[in-house]
């Protein structure tokens, strides 16, 4: 029993042995005590948990990113293999795949709902400036860490993705030539250019997170966490850092009485990450990196479908405006907002242009997301049929009219009765609407975005294509 | 010689070293990083088959090897190219056409039956010629430089991006 006892005080001897040796005791703890506002005790002080929920997300992606990096081989010719080896063939290797999978998911969500919470509770203004600033530029790092991520599945659409992402690039004046040949690394996708995405992604990208942690979290413990806002109490520069000075006189400290909080919701966070991947492991790659294999249809991860979308749908005429422009203005107004807004009110409730800010983008955003999940611009290249129930009891020439709207690929961008594609207008009654001179001019002619048939068609063909659309009633 | 000169002196001595540390590091990195900026493109003509592997009216995908790809590319030394057949012979004899979408890049698709190019990423539509049939595409495809020579055809190699050809 004594025994027992003695080794039960174990961990708490060793701990303050270390403590003393290593003097954590005024540099560490007195960090990790730091004051903070009374007002965390209450259950606001959850919405002051995501940054840390952040941060452990990071550090379970990278921990698993070494993990991966043991088998991971960056070359051209095996990276594909390797990856199915991890996914399929590595003791645990899915589980691993997979958490660095969803992680990236939720360091993805989780900066910006952080970043949400730190606008709408006005966190940004003086004298927290920088502290945005450096969020900001974690925040391009976490996307380039996603983007960057998804190409070293070295799949087809990881492939065409850096063949996009050069296009892109191309399209930046002046400069667009040189760094399109900087993203692919040469003249071409090819034996340079994994290497350089893996580097990146793996030491480039991870170092300057750890260096803008570092400063983040220094201007956090420097400036001190925000006090919740409170309506009709404003920031003044001029008196600001007094007042906060007497409310940290009454404050807590960090260390345990807010941190446990963020402990709870940080193991939350990797605790679901996990549960997702033992559930459902590592997402199945595509098809090989064959640039020779032009059945494609490269998609990126769920978080950028809305980017993807807008590329389809913007007017071509604005697109290098937009392909560039977008992005910059969006970094740059992210940049601005501390600069712009320094003081005033900081409750959401009397900033109604701030929630608008959050609002749109995020509804925008999120119907992009939709449109790119559903992407009926694209034509159905796979094969398919009509349905039983137009084509049966067809006669010459209806019939074959009724094949030549399979054959001639009209079904890749017309429906009929719920099957076909969406590209073009549903033509489950186009009867009603045209007649035999205008379907036929149409299809000849094309227009509106409809390609003219006139040559591909013999005027027999063209016939009977018409007359089975005029069955279309 | 007072106290501050020899200060201002001895730290302005370490930060010019600690800029030459830089300069002696950073200076062959970013020449090393910067390669690709500096390398001749691609100019070869590569055969990519015989002339009669490619039926008068047809257009067919062929697939071109890096002639001097690194070691460990894989099949990312290849690139798919579209051929079309116009005449028997002469200047108007074939059309080339890179397989990128001139919008973003993506893998143009031939659709025989209904003679038209198909982009899968954000809807391009072209015809056998090339040309623009709808969608997003800002411009027609880009064809390459092709040659005939005794019974094969020779197609001149190009670089990515597509954007800054044509």
């Amino acid at each position: 029993m004594r025994f027992l006892r003695a080794l039960a005080k174990l961990p708490g001897g060793v701990a303050s042995w270390l403590g003393e040796r290593f003097e954590f005791e005024d540099s560490v703890m007195s960090v990790l005590r730091h004051p903070v506002p009374r007002e965390l005790e209450r259950p606001v002080g959850w919405w002051y948990v995501l940054g840390s929920a952040t941060l452990g997300i990071f550090v379970m992606q990278v921990v698993t990113g070494v993990g991966l990096a043991m088998t991971y081989v960056p070359a051209p010719n095996s990276a594909y293999d390797s990856l199915q080896f991890i996914s399929h063939g590595a003791t645990l290797g899915s589980v691993v795949r997979g958490m660095h999978y969803f992680g990236a998911g939720a360091m993805v969500i989780l900066v910006l709902a952080h970043m949400t919470q730190v606008y709408l509770f006005g966190a940004f203004k003086f004298p927290r400036e920088a502290n945005w600033l450096t969020g900001s530029l974690l925040l391009l790092a976490t996307l380039a860490l996603a983007f960057t991520g998804q190409l070293l599945r070295w799949d087809q659409d990881a492939f065409w993705s850096i063949v996009v992402a050069a296009e892109q690039a191309a399209r930046a004046p002046v400069i667009g030539g040189w760094l399109a040949s900087l993203v692919v690394a040469g003249a071409n996708v090819g034996g340079a250019t994994l290497t350089r995405f893996y580097a990146t992604h793996v030491f480039l990208i991870p170092a300057a997170i750890f260096g803008l942690v570092g400063l983040h979290i220094y201007l956090v413990v420097k400036r001190g966490i925000s006090e919740p806002p409170v309506p009709g109490v404003v920031v003044d520069r001029r008196t600001y850092r007094a007042r906060y000075e007497a409310m940290l006189a009454r404050g807590i400290p960090f260390w345990p009485d807010a941190a446990w909080r963020d402990a709870i919701v940080a193991t939350a966070a990797v605790a679901i990450v996990f549960v997702l991947a033992a559930i459902f492991g590592a997402p199945e790659l595509g098809k090989p990196p064959d640039p020779t294999n032009v059945l494609a249809d490269p998609r990126p991860d769920w978080y950028f479908l809305g980017y993807f979308a807008v590329l389809a749908l913007i007017p071509p005429a604005t697109e290098s405006i937009v392909i560039v422009g977008l992005p910059l203005f969006a970094f740059v107004f992210l940049f601005l907002v501390p600069l712009l807004w320094p003081d005033g009110e900081r409750h959401w409730s009397r900033r109604p242009a701030a929630i608008a800010a959050v609002a749109l983008p995020f509804i925008a955003y999120a119907s992009l997301t939709v449109a790119g999940i559903e992407s009926p611009w694209v034509p159905k290249l796979e094969g398919g049929t009509l349905p039983a129930a137009v084509t049966q009891g067809l006669a010459e020439p209806e019939r074959r009219g009724a094949d030549l709207f399979v054959s001639k690929a009209c079904f890749a961008c017309h429906a009929i009765e719920g099957a076909g594609g969406r590209r073009g207008p549903d033509l489950s009654h186009v009867a009603s609407r045209l007649n035999r001179d205008q379907v036929t001019a149409r299809i000849a002619n094309g227009g509106g975005g409809m390609p003219a048939f006139a040559g591909s068609l013999t005027p027999s063909e063209l016939d009977d294509l018409t007359a089975f659309l005029l069955t279309r009633h | 010689m007072n106290e501050v000169s020899r200060r201002k002196f001895l730290s302005r001595l370490t930060v010019g070293l600690t800029a030459g540390i830089s300069a002696i590091v950073g200076l062959p990195i970013v020449g090393y990083l910067l390669a690709p900026l500096f390398s001749a493109p691609p100019d070869d003509l590569v055969p990519v088959g015989a002339i009669t592997d490619f039926p008068l009216g047809e257009t067919k995908l062929v697939s071109i090897r890096d002639p001097s790809p690194l070691a460990w590319a894989g099949q990312t030394a290849d690139t798919a190219l579209w051929v079309r057949r116009r005449e028997q012979s002469g200047p108007q004899m074939f059309q080339v056409f890179n397989i990128n979408c001139t919008h973003l890049g993506c893998p143009v698709n031939w659709q025989a039956g209904a003679k038209l190019f198909l982009c899968p990423c954000h809807g391009g539509v072209y015809y056998s010629d090339g040309s623009v049939a709808g969608g997003p595409p800002p411009r027609r495809l880009f064809e390459r430089e092709w040659q005939v020579s005794g019974d094969r055809l020779l197609v001149r190699q190009q670089p990515l991006p597509t954007v800054k050809q044509g």
